[in-house]
């Protein structure tokens, strides 16, 4: 696959700050502050890691796919990349990447667009936004369903071909595979870890990651 | 289109905004007056709208990285907001985004209203906001927008490209209102035109009673997808 770059990170999970393994289906909130490392570990494989990203200080600046695509005219995210705001901050940088590639076109899955998808009768499975939204009301502070926007889908492959058309395929990733990100402002991350058992983006069994945080001026 | 059938028309200056409630069942034909257009839009269920269009849903459920007659647009809550029922540009992009004041100030240099007047420089991010204040909504509901008449290319390697030319002048899309869709237009270059000079250009809008989408509508038969996303939006009406 073309465009594929793998970039190591130095850091030693010994000597990181934070650490929390997330079960699969289950949303996580949590601070990032300026300067600081963040790292999601693929532990099994192929697991689709659903992110959301605000301004800690304002949260109608929030991470956006467009923005983000648009400032590096490339649609996968990788070593390199910006996450972009609304606002038009910089939220993080991803300095390494042993994946090398991931969506932020595919979205979050919820149970009505799985309605649509796979059949009406979906409604009832555990879905994304339903975790997102179990994340945001416990995490108060104002956030509910207005502040869901587009997400990243890291570890996940959603390519499009040039003649406009999006599939969702076979993940790229595996077990022990992982991205980190700098955070170039405070952040708060909104992670779900994705439930979908209807397509391949979690390899049919969906499995617990784990999130990492250092500290900077490493 | 029967010009008898039309119920009022108007046509948006360049770099200008707008929105309206489009009805559940009326037609908006957007026509591209003198080619080269972008139109900025975004749409949301006027009765509740935290419900909005989804990007990533209307990519998704339909496979497409483009828009064109025969596609819907979809919103977050798996219902469809408006269908694309007719077309002759063949693609719409839906993936490049807005420009801000920042991005059109270092592209274009500055054009204040206290010298340029109303030929002043305005950009999707700010147009945007101005028109969703006045429905009572913010930065908040500020979404992915769809940008018609342009088209933005994708590479195997995911590199994204502007395509010029990708509408002549006369070009039209039409969209179906399916619910009732606060529609939410600006008339700013698209962020990534290469033109180095601000350029917008106008369109002209006709909004006419449309035919409800029977059982062998193009947009419901166009995918299965698609026919579940109709019936979630009927059952929604019952």
């Amino acid at each position: 696959m073309s465009g594929i770059r793998v970039v190591e990170s130095r850091l030693d999970p010994a000597t990181a700050v934070y650490s929390f393994e997330i079960p699969a289906g289950e949303p996580w909130l949590h601070e990032v502050r300026k300067g600081q490392y963040f790292r999601i570990v693929d532990l099994k494989g192929n697991q689709a890691v659903d992110t959301l990203f605000y301004n800690a200080h304002d949260y109608s600046d929030r991470y956006s796919a467009q923005d983000t695509i648009r400032e590096q005219r490339n649609i996968y995210l990788t070593t390199g990349t910006k996450l972009m705001s609304t606002g038009g901050t910089a939220l993080l940088t991803i300095v390494a990447d042993t994946c090398g590639r991931h969506d932020t076109l595919g979205g979050a899955c919820a149970t009505e667009s799985n309605m649509v998808r796979y059949a009406i009768e979906k409604r009832f499975m555990h879905a994304c936004r339903n975790s997102f939204l179990k994340g945001v009301t416990e995490w108060g502070r104002g956030l509910e369903k207005r502040d869901i926007t587009c997400n990243i889908n890291f570890f996940m492959n959603v390519p499009v071909t040039p003649e406009g058309k999006l599939t969702f395929e076979d993940g790229i990733s595996d077990p022990g595979k992982y991205v980190e990100m700098r955070a170039e402002t405070d952040v708060l991350a909104a992670i779900s870890n994705c439930p979908q058992l209807n397509n391949p983006c979690n390899a049919y069994n969906p499995t617990p990651v784990q999130v990492l945080i250092w500290d900077g001026a490493l | 289109m029967d010009p008898a059938s039309v119920l009022w028309e108007e046509t948006v200056e360049a770099g200008a905004s707008w929105s309206h409630v489009l009805k559940r069942g009326t037609v908006l034909r957007i026509i591209d007056i003198e080619g080269g257009a972008n139109v900025g839009a975004l749409f949301y269920n006027f009765e509740c709208p935290v419900e909005r269009y989804n990007m990533a849903d209307t990519l998704k459920a339909q496979h497409i990285a483009r828009l064109t007659e025969g596609f819907v647009l979809y919103s977050d809550m798996g219902r469809i907001l408006c269908s694309v029922v007719a077309d002759s540009v063949g693609w719409h992009d839906p993936l490049g985004g807005c420009s801000s004041a920042a991005l059109v100030t270092a592209k274009y240099g500055e054009s204040r209203y206290q010298e340029a007047r109303n030929q002043c420089h305005r950009n999707g991010r700010d147009s945007f906001l101005v028109e969703l204040g006045k429905w009572g909504l913010g930065p908040r509901d500020l979404v992915p927008n769809v940008n018609f008449f342009s088209r933005v290319s994708v590479g195997e390697d995911g590199g994204m490209e502007f395509l010029e030319g990708n509408s002549r002048p006369g070009m039209y899309v039409e969209l179906r209102a399916e619910m009732n869709v606060l529609t939410v237009l600006n008339t700013c270059p698209h962020p990534l035109d290469p033109n180095p000079k601000y350029a917008p250009k106008p369109v002209h809008l006709a909004i006419r009673r449309g035919t409800p989408p029977g059982a062998g509508d193009p947009c419901r038969l166009s995918r299965p997808e698609n026919g579940r996303g109709f019936t979630l939006t009927e059952r929604y009406f019952l």
